[in-house]
């Protein structure tokens, strides 16, 4: 593609309305705000300069967040701040707790012997904030940060995420379930401190480890 | 109708991450759809992760302040053009 006065107005159009999207996720890779927009105009910048490479107009926004996402990798290492590409062996053992298991909220909500009032899964959600989300999010150690970004926000596939972070698939598949398993923790404890009725046990529990007065 | 050997709820919610990542080939993904159907536990949980995943892609996207949309603009106009641009139009978009 050849950039000239109507494809700037093209791009114009098509960047203004990815603009949205671009900052959010812009802002849960870099974390705050002002990194944020400047990623995204750093992005903007070298998509226009790389528009020749761009085949067929259809494939621009995804195109597009391929150049966002890269670009903050590229940051990343230019920072000399630990790049996420880098495994850290088994998978952020070191980095987000020993635990093997899978964190699950939904386990958590239906454990059995626990008596809640109401619906739990309702409860659950309705005191479930953005802010809290984003908080749990930005929380993560940034090689899970990035992988959830890249799967949950820009919805990319396993073998976009291992091309773009120079990984195999496998790696891909459980670092973001360690990711995610993270998340569901952090979420879990953002909804206790919410006040999410904690559940009292049933009389024949044998343990008590939820009860509270 | 192929006759399938039916999967348990372990081997479902231990694939059920890729399935809604839809990660899974044909054979495993029908396998999965199979048991979701027919296992009320399993399709809430489904659900539930479900919806916590939308929860999560909602954040993707945010209200752009103006000043921000401003300096795009600027930055767009200010874009030099690759040499040989096609003739001039009159709806330069200015």
């Amino acid at each position: 593609m050849n950039p000239g006065a109507d494809a700037r107005e093209w791009f114009e159009r098509e960047v203004l309305g990815a603009l949205p999207e671009l900052l959010g996720t812009a802002r849960r890779l870099a974390k705050n705000e002002a990194d944020a927009e400047d990623l995204v105009a750093e992005a903007i910048a070298k998509a226009w300069t790389a528009l020749g490479s761009l085949h067929d107009r259809a494939s621009f926004r995804g195109w597009l967040f391929r150049i966002l996402t890269n670009t903050y990798l590229s940051d990343c290492r230019s920072r000399a701040i630990r790049p996420p590409v880098e495994s850290l062996g088994d998978d952020g053992e070191g980095a987000g707790g020993g635990e093997g298991e899978q964190f699950s909220i939904f386990e958590r909500l239906h454990q059995p012997f626990l008596l809640w009032w109401g619906n739990q899964e309702r409860e659950f959600f309705d005191r479930l904030l953005r802010e809290d989300l984003e908080q749990a999010i930005d929380a993560l150690p940034e090689i899970f940060r990035v992988i959830v970004v890249m799967a949950d926000l820009e919805e990319l596939s396993y073998q976009e995420i291992a091309t773009a972070l120079n990984i195999p698939i496998g790696t891909v598949r459980s670092r973001l379930a360690r990711a995610r398993s993270l998340l569901q923790r952090a979420l879990w404890e953002h909804a206790i401190d919410a006040g999410l009725a904690r559940p009292r046990s049933a009389p024949l529990a044998s343990h008590r480890r939820n009860v509270h007065d | 109708m192929t006759e399938r050997s039916r999967i348990s709820c372990e081997q479902a919610l231990r694939l059920l991450a890729e399935y809604l990542d839809g990660e899974l080939s044909d054979l495993a993904r029908h396998d999965v759809r199979h048991h979701l159907d027919t296992c009320r536990s399993c399709y809430s949980r489904a659900e539930f992760e479900t919806r916590l995943r939308l929860e999560v892609t909602a954040l993707a996207r945010v209200p752009v302040p103006n000043q921000f949309e401003e300096r795009v603009r600027t930055l767009i106009g200010h874009f030099e053009s690759i040499p040989d641009p096609p003739p001039p139009t009159s709806a330069d978009g200015h």
